[in-house]
């Protein structure tokens, strides 16, 4: 492809013009450098020193590896290890299997556009959210076998069958499969117009490719290298996930993040030595899983090239993509139907087996949860709305830095900022409170919208830079011809073009902020509470009722984003007839 | 690098600020300082009928005292225990986040072992303090045998209580021993809390003391001599118990309400808690079946008290001192035992009270399936925390890193 020649060029034709704007942009990379090195570095700090035996409010003061004996010692680590290793992997894997087929064999379709947005609301819903609704219905007890009890299946009490936190962690694996199906099926949808899907699928077909087949060879390629990043998000939360693995888990032993998570509040503060040993241990893991996959890439890519050589066309693939549509069916049901089951679980009195619906309604849970509402309300909009905008025009402007600049590695060089994802937040908020506490800035709102933004940044990023880049340059090329300055270039070509993607970073990031619970309560010092927070809270207690009603209360705000991102394009691109058919 | 920035910042804060600590005796004193102060009670969220509680004592205090309290509600003690540790980390001596928080057994023992706490002896000298129980309820002294030293406000009394549910068993197995035979009889319908969850590791610890050669030596710390005889007999059993627990002991509930919900699907039959009106309030709210009745064993069952407590730092330690003081009052403390609001048991002595306190705690209705006082049978002291450190260790070797 002749992609790297086009951008040189361009790089030589215009660099002399743009590069007084990127002297000015150079600001945003310096305003990342100052509002997110500084906390990341503290929080890495944080979780690294006591790994090395350095936590001197406990009287460790000696340098040794004492902690990392300690944690080898652990009974099960292995296992633990282990446990994260596969759940990364294979939860990453299956979610993209399944979307990148329903992708290739439906793409262009109704099913697909009515998929599509059934889909996207569902990112909205939060990961533990998902998981409950997920228990209730597959657990024993849960809903699914109600439904066929006491007839047909005789049962009068629940089966002891090992179904939810089972020790190979399948359920943990679907309930997170479930979830980043949603995710991966998005960031595909914002990178499709990149990737000249239809032109390249025409082509392919004409050369007598199958569908599947055709999406695979000619349009997968240039799709994949956008959707990387998401990739190896999800790689890296599936395998150091804590709520999702809590609840539907293996717990003998449980994964390798909730295991750190006990050492961290385990009362014994010995423990936070071996807590923070855990966590570079879980850094490695979740590097070993991204090597992994790497290594899968590579096997993919040559078993197609391969298939490709040989000629095959792989014309009859009516069965693999029904099979595709049933997977994405199902996952989209299971999420769906498991909230309706927190729902109903809501407003549930006395609610025995194997009764499918409830003995009588209260809505005692929702009184609880109104009461004392309007705060953690408000606040949760306002951390969400402040982080995401802040965390999405940083973001664009260290892109358009990036690209009027050319110099790509800008953004790559912030690939540290990824860490707060793969560490552990408990061990990684530790080193970031005492540096707020320091600054005298803990418990006040600026504190909290930078923690958050720690955590809404790399995601913000991540959805965001791929779609900026692969913007065909050419746009730029005939703006400057018609001689547009960058500026005006940004404002009214590149900004409204990428409009979907801007938004859809801008609504994950008010996601990933409205669900963040531990910045919120230790940075906050509880000065902040949130709807998460309460939430969390509320369902240490394992009320199904008061579960049902806060997990869907914390996806109705999110939601509401995700709303307005898919609402926005249509109302801005009103009278762009050919932006409508991209959107 | 931190070190010497921690080290920097210590010494400034250490300067800027040394504010007098408020004297409980002389609480008019306490009480005029205290007008005006916000406190934040950090407390565990989780239970909303607590919650509810914890409310209404914010309220009668800002109308009686101007006192404002705000309740951070924390899924875990430990995320507060951490929260005070990164402030002496960052060398903030004063102003701290944390003014009251709810605690007791380990996480006070690692408070009051790193000092974190305001070290003085306030609670003891608080005015309701007087009608505390100290003869009667001697764990309001030691908390998990670790002497309180006044460091600590008693707030309410736990007893653990099993609960079964009668229309599926009639008469519950009151022993160890007979545990283990009805559930050899009937697998798969008796299960804990997974250790180091706390009723987890309690219920490990009434079996530790119905089986052991000399239950006496757990009020000392553990040796690993003492550890290793007194615990033998528990571990055989447990071996014994395992294979007949629920999903066969490749997984446990994770904490007391996954385990009641358990109960209300009738997936065990027997459940337990450590609030004795537990059973009562849940039916009363629908979260268990109106044929749950209590019971506890023969020998006895593990009593403790939980406390609230001062950071060293707390910002507003009069404030705190007047919110610990009003949850001791006889007002506060009967509203807590009603089955209705809360449940919790009283640390009062109720003989000792004036008559028109003692008529607020004799109109209480325990509730349906809450056995009265003088049924709940004997209480057995905690045994020392390094006791229940080393059981969930040994718990966690054998049983859970699977098999």
């Amino acid at each position: 492809m002749g992609a790297p020649l086009r951008s040189r060029a361009i790089a030589g034709s215009e660099g002399a013009a743009t590069r007084r704007g990127g002297s000015r942009l150079v600001l945003f990379p310096a305003a990342i450098f100052a509002l997110l090195v500084g906390p990341v570095a503290a929080g890495l700090l944080g979780a690294a020193l006591p790994a090395f035996g350095y936590l001197p409010v406990i009287g460790a003061e000696r340098l040794s590896l004492a902690p990392f004996e300690a944690l080898f010692a652990m009974p099960g680590i292995w296992r633990s290890s282990l446990i994260s290793l596969a759940a990364g992997l294979g939860t990453t894997f299956v979610a993209f299997l399944i979307v990148a087929a329903f992708i290739a064999g439906w793409h262009g379709t109704r099913l697909f556009r009515r998929l599509a947005r059934l889909v996207s609301p569902l990112l909205a819903v939060p990961h533990a959210a998902a998981a409950f609704g997920l228990a209730f219905l597959i657990a024993p007890s849960g809903l699914l076998l109600r439904a066929v009890s006491p007839w047909p299946s005789g049962f009068e009490r629940p089966p002891d069958w090992l179904i939810v936190h089972d020790t190979a962690g399948l359920a943990m694996m679907a309930g997170l499969i479930v979830k980043e199906i949603p995710f991966l099926f998005l960031m595909a949808l914002a990178a499709l117009p990149q990737a000249e899907a239809v032109p390249r699928l025409k082509a392919a077909r004409a050369l007598g490719y199958g569908r599947m087949a055709g999406f695979a060879f000619a349009v997968l390629p240039a799709l994949y290298r956008q959707l990387r990043l998401p990739v190896f998000a999800v790689i890296a939360y599936a395998s150091s996930v804590v709520d999702v693995a809590l609840i539907l888990g293996p717990t003998l032993p449980a994964p390798l993040a909730v295991r750190i998570l006990e050492w961290q509040a385990d009362p014994d503060l010995s423990l936070r030595s071996v807590a923070a040993a855990g966590a570079l241990l879980q850094l490695a893991v979740t590097g070993a899983a991204i090597l992994l996959w790497l290594a899968l890439e590579r096997l993919l890519a040559g078993l197609a090239m391969a298939a490709m050589a040989a000629g095959w066309r792989f014309r009859a693939d009516e069965p693999l993509r029904c099979l595709a549509a049933a997977a994405m069916g199902l996952a989209v049901f299971l999420v769906l139907a498991g909230i309706a089951a927190l729902a109903l679980w809501s407003v549930a009195g006395l609610w025995t087996f194997p009764n499918l619906l409830p003995a009588g309604f209260t809505l005692s849970a929702w009184s609880r949860l109104g009461e004392a509402l309007a705060v953690p309300l408000a606040n949760a909009l306002l951390i969400a709305a402040l982080s995401s905008a802040l965390a999405v025009a940083l973001a664009l402007g260290a892109l358009e830095y990036e690209v009027r600049a050319g110099v790509t590695p800008t953004v790559r060089a912030l690939v540290a900022l990824y860490l707060p994802l793969l560490v552990p937040q408990i061990a990684f908020l530790f080193g970031l409170d005492i540096l707020f506490i320091a600054l005298r800035l803990d418990g006040r709102l600026v504190a909290v919208v930078l923690s958050h933004l720690v955590f809404v940044f790399p995601y913000v990023l991540l959805s965001l830079a791929d779609p900026w880049r692969a913007f065909d340059p050419r746009y730029r090329q005939m703006a400057t011809g018609l001689g547009r300055s960058a500026d005006a270039f940004f404002w009214r070509v590149r900004l409204p073009m990428l409009a979907r993607p801007v938004l859809t970073a801008a609504a994950i990031g008010f996601a990933v902020s409205i669900a963040l619970y531990l910045p919120t309560i230790l940075i906050g010092a509880g000065r902040w509470p949130t709807v998460t927070t309460e939430a969390v809270a509320l369902s240490a207690g394992g009320d199904p009722r008061a579960i049902g009603a806060t997990a869907l209360l914390q996806a109705l705000l999110p939601f509401i984003g995700f709303a307005l991102a898919g609402l926005l394009p249509a109302l801005l691109f009103r009278r762009r007839a050919a932006m409508r058919a991209v959107a | 690098m931190l070190r010497i920035v921690i080290a920097v910042l210590g010494l400034i804060f250490a300067t800027l600020a040394q504010a007098e600590t408020p004297d409980p005796a002389n609480w008019q004193a306490v009480l005029e300082e205290a007008k005006g102060e916000t406190v934040y009670f950090h407390a565990w969220g989780g239970e909303p009928r607590i919650n509810d509680y914890i409310a209404w004592a914010g309220a009668e205090l800002e109308e009686r005292h101007g006192v404002k309290v705000v309740h951070v509600k924390v899924a875990d003690a430990a995320e507060v225990v951490a929260k005070v540790i990164a402030e002496k980390a960052a060398g903030r001596e004063a102003g701290g986040a944390v003014d009251l928080v709810w605690i007791n057994g380990e996480n006070f023992a690692a408070l009051k072992r790193a000092g974190l706490l305001l070290d003085r002896p306030w609670a003891r000298q608080l005015p309701n303090y007087a009608y505390v129980d100290e003869a009667g309820k001697p764990t309001v002294l030691s908390d998990f045998t670790v002497p309180t030293d006044g460091l600590e406000a008693p707030w309410g009394m736990a007893k653990l209580v099993f609960f079964h549910d009668t229309a599926r068993l009639a008469d519950p197995p009151r022993s160890m021993e007979a545990l283990l035979r009805w559930a050899k009889a009937n697998p798969g319908r008796f299960t804990y809390p997974q250790p180091p969850d706390f009723l987890g590791s309690t219920f490990l610890k009434q079996a530790l003391y119905e089986l052991a050669p000399d239950p006496s030596v757990l009020q000392a710390p553990v040796s690993e001599a003492a550890f290793e005889d007194e615990t033998k007999p528990l571990f055989a059993f447990l071996d014994e118990l395992s294979p007949h627990l629920w999903r066969s002991g490749r997984a446990y509930p994770q904490n007391y309400g996954a385990m009641r919900r358990l109960l209300a699907d009738g997936e065990v039959d027997i459940s337990f808690a450590f609030n004795p009106a537990d059973a009562s309030s849940a039916i009363a709210n629908g979260e268990l079946p109106q044929t749950v009745r209590s019971f506890v064993p023969e020998a006895g069952s593990i009593a403790n008290t939980h406390f609230v407590a001062i950071p060293f730092n707390a910002t507003a330690k009069a404030g705190a001192m007047v919110l610990a003081d009003f949850f001791m009052s006889p007002e506060a403390q009967a509203r807590k035992q009603d089955p209705e609001i809360w449940g919790d048991p009283t640390v009062l002595d109720i003989e000792a009270l004036p008559r028109e306190d003692r008529a607020r705690f004799a109109a209480l209705d325990l509730g349906i399936a809450t056995l009265p006082p003088e049924e709940l049978g004997k209480a057995l002291p905690e045994p020392h925390p390094s006791w229940m450190e080393r059981l969930e260790k040994e718990w966690a070797r054998r049983y859970g890193a699977g098999q």
